[in-house]
C-alpha cells in the first residue's frame, strides 16, 4: 500500500515540476531522462526475455528520420510522420525477425543481425545524404513562429516536458500490461528453452514477433518525439553502434527486469553524460563511452538485475528475513 | 485413436526409424520399449512434432498430422514429457504448468481457468499447488511429476511419456507407474509410454510394442512380448535381467 502512495506522490513531483519554475538546464536533462527512459524501456520489454538487440538504434533511426524527411521533403505533419515512422520501424522489425526467429536465430547469432541491422540503417542514411544531409544531420524547418501544435514544435521546454512524461507514462504502462500478462510466462519459458514451450502450445515465432515489433514501435515513436524535440536529428546520436550499445547499457545498468529499472538507467547514463562534460569538457572524446564499457562490464558481473533491480533484491532480502527464504528452499513433491 | 503408418525418419545417411507401423485405441496405455538407441524416442519426437518425419503418415482422430509442428500438434491434443526434465526455472511451478493450460489447447480459455486447471494438473500428479512453490525445491521425481502436469495441463486425449521412470528408485518407479494408471482411469487419457526398462512397465500397459534398430520387432500382449525369443534375444545379454523380470511382473500372480 506504502508503494502505491509512493507512485501517486512521484507521479504528482512529476506532473508538478513544469509549474514550479525548474531552471531550463535542468527542464532539458529530465526531457531526456523521460525519453531516453522510455526508449531503454522499449528496449527491456524485448530484451529481458533474451532477445537481446544489438540495433535498437536502427528502429530509432527510423523514427527520428523517417518524421523529419515525411516534414522536410513532403510537408507531412509529425502527427502522421511519427506513425509513419513508427509503421516502418515495425515492417523492419518482421523483415528481420521474422526470418530469425522463424529458424531459430538465437543468442549471439541474433545480436549479430541486429548489430548490422543497426548499421545498416545508420549508413543508409549517409548514403541518402542529398537528402538527409548525411553525416552532418538534418534539421526540421521551423513553423511559423516555432511554436505549433501542427508542427509538434514548441518554444517552450515546459511543454515538451510534458509530453514527454506523457510518452514515458505510456511506456512504464504498457511494460506493465505486459508484465502482467500470460505471454511474459510464455516468453519467459521460451526464453528458457524453445522446445519445451513449443511441446506445450506456445507459438514460439509468433510470441518473439509480437514482442519484437511492440519493442519496435515504441522505440521508434521515441525516436520521433526525440527529433521533435531536439529539432535536430543525425545518424550517429539515433542510429548506428554507438546509441545501440548505449541503449542496451542503460537498460542493463538501470535493470532490465523491473518497470522503473531502464528509466534509472536512463537517470545514470544522463547524468554520467552531463557530468563528465561539464567536468573535463569536450577534450576527452569518447571518455564516456569507455567508462560505459567498464561499467557494462561491472554490471554484468556484480549487477546483473542492474541498479534497481539489485536494490529491490536486497529491499526484499532485509524485509523477508531468512524464514521466507528458507522455507521456499525446502524439498518438496520427492516422494509422496 | 492415433495411426502411424510406415513412419521413416533419416538422419542424413542414418536410418533411425524404418517404416515402423503401430496403432493406439482410445484409453489404451500402450508400452514403447527396446534398448537404447532403437528409436523409440525418435518415433515420439516424431509423433509430437519435435522432428519432421521422412515418410509416412501418423494419423491422429482420422487427421493426418504427420509433419506438423509440435504447438499445433498440442492443439490437436497430444502432450509429452521430456526424457530429461525441462522446466521453465525462471517461473514457478504454477506458473509452469499454467502457461501449459493457456497455450496448450485448442482454444481461447480465460486466464482465471488457466489458473484453475493449473492448480487440478498439479494435484493429479501430487505437487505443491500453492503460488510460492519454485521449480528448484523438486527432485528429479518431482521434475518427473511436473513433466507430466505440464502435460496433463494441456487438457490432452493422448500423453506421450517418456522415460518417466529414468532416475528414480524403485518405491518411486511403482508411484510413477501407478499415476500413470490413475491418471487414465480418472481422466481417460490414451497413454504411450515409451521405457527401456521393462519391469515396471510391463504391469501397468495394455499392450507393448518393441522396437530394435529403428525396426518393430513384436507386439502384443505384455506377457506374451515378454516371451518372445527375438525380445528376449534383443534384451538377453544386455538387459537379460530385466527380461526375466518384466516375464515375472507379466504373470499373473
Amino acid at each position: 500500500m506504502t508503494g502505491r502512495r509512493l507512485q501517486y506522490a512521484g507521479l504528482a513531483v512529476l506532473v508538478a515540476l513544469p509549474f514550479v519554475g525548474v531552471p531550463e538546464y535542468y527542464m532539458h536533462i529530465l526531457v531526456l531522462i523521460l525519453i531516453w527512459g522510455f526508449v531503454y524501456t522499449a528496449w527491456a520489454i524485448m530484451g529481458r526475455f533474451g532477445l537481446v538487440s544489438l540495433g535498437h538504434g536502427a528502429f530509432l533511426g527510423i523514427g527520428a528520420y523517417t518524421v523529419a524527411l515525411a516534414w522536410n521533403l513532403l510537408g507531412l505533419t509529425p502527427w502522421l510522420g511519427i506513425p509513419l515512422g513508427v509503421g516502418l520501424a515495425v515492417l523492419v522489425a518482421v523483415v528481420i525477425g521474422y526470418p530469425c526467429f522463424r529458424f531459430r536465430v538465437v543468442g549471439h547469432y541474433f545480436a549479430l543481425v541486429t548489430l548490422a541491422l543497426g548499421e545498416v540503417v545508420r549508413l543508409t542514411i549517409v548514403a541518402l545524404r542529398d537528402h538527409t544531409g548525411g553525416s552532418l544531420g538534418l534539421t526540421p524547418n521551423r513553423y511559423g513562429e516555432g511554436t505549433s501544435l501542427y508542427a509538434l514544435q514548441f518554444a517552450d521546454k515546459e511543454v515538451f516536458y510534458v509530453i514527454a512524461l506523457l510518452l514515458w507514462l505510456a511506456g512504464i504502462w504498457i511494460w506493465r500490461r505486459v508484465d502482467a500478462s500470460m505471454a511474459r510466462f510464455a516468453m519467459d519459458a521460451l526464453s528458457e528453452d524453445e522446445d519445451a514451450a513449443a511441446s506445450v502450445g506456445v507459438h514460439v515465432t509468433a510470441q518473439k514477433l509480437r514482442i519484437t515489433m511492440l519493442s519496435a514501435a515504441l522505440t521508434a515513436l521515441g525516436g520521433g518525439v526525440y527529433a521533435q524535440y531536439l529539432l535536430y536529428v543525425n545518424p550517429g546520436t539515433v542510429s548506428g553502434i554507438g546509441v545501440s550499445l548505449q541503449i542496451v547499457f542503460a537498460a542493463i545498468a538501470g535493470g532490465m527486469f523491473t518497470a522503473l529499472g531502464p528509466t534509472v538507467g536512463a537517470m545514470i547514463t544522463i547524468v554520467l553524460a552531463e557530468t563528465l562534460r561539464i567536468a573535463i569538457g569536450t577534450e576527452v572524446i569518447g571518455l564516456d563511452t569507455t567508462i560505459y564499457g567498464v561499467m557494462l562490464i561491472l554490471f554484468i558481473i556484480f549487477l546483473p538485475k542492474g541498479v534497481l533491480g539489485g536494490l529491490i533484491e536486497l529491499y526484499e532480502r532485509r524485509t523477508a528475513g531468512g524464514a521466507g527464504a528458507m522455507a521456499g528452499k525446502r524439498e518438496v513433491g520427492g516422494g509422496a | 485413436m492415433l495411426a502411424v503408418q510406415d513412419l521413416t525418419k533419416q538422419f542424413g545417411g542414418f536410418v533411425a526409424v524404418n517404416r515402423v507401423s503401430f496403432a493406439v485405441e482410445e484409453g489404451e496405455i500402450l508400452g514403447l520399449i527396446g534398448p537404447n538407441g532403437s528409436g523409440k524416442s525418435t518415433v515420439f519426437n516424431v509423433v509430437a512434432g519435435t522432428l519432421p518425419l521422412t515418410a509416412g503418415s501418423v494419423r491422429f482422430e482420422g487427421k493426418e498430422i504427420g509433419g506438423l509442428p509440435p504447438d499445433q500438434v498440442c492443439h490437436r491434443g497430444i502432450a509429452r514429457t521430456f526424457q530429461i526434465p525441462r522446466p521453465f526455472k525462471r517461473l514457478s511451478l504454477l506458473e509452469n504448468v499454467a502457461v501449459s493450460a493457456f497455450y496448450g489447447q485448442n482454444r481461447d480459455i480465460s486466464r482465471s481457468r488457466a489458473w484453475e486447471q493449473a492448480e487440478e494438473a498439479l494435484a493429479l500428479v501430487k505437487l505443491p499447488t500453492e503460488a510460492t512453490a519454485t521449480v528448484d525445491a523438486l527432485g528429479a521425481a518431482g521434475l518427473k511429476k511436473l513433466e507430466l502436469a505440464r502435460a496433463l495441463a494441456t487438457q490432452p486425449k493422448l500423453v506421450l511419456a517418456d522415460e518417466s521412470l529414468g532416475g528414480l528408485d524403485e518405491a518411486e518407479m511403482e508411484q510413477a507407474a501407478d499415476m500413470l494408471q490413475d491418471i487414465r482411469r480418472q481422466k481417460g487419457i490414451t497413454i504411450i509410454w515409451v521405457e527401456h526398462i521393462m519391469g515396471v512397465l510391463m504391469r501397468v500397459v495394455d499392450r507393448v510394442i518393441v522396437l530394435d534398430h529403428g525396426e518393430k520387432i513384436a507386439e502384443g500382449l505384455p506377457r506374451a512380448v515378454a516371451e518372445d525369443p527375438r525380445v528376449i534375444e534383443v534384451y538377453l545379454g544386455r538387459q537379460g535381467t530385466a527380461a526375466a523380470a518384466a516375464a515375472d511382473a507379466a504373470r499373473p500372480s
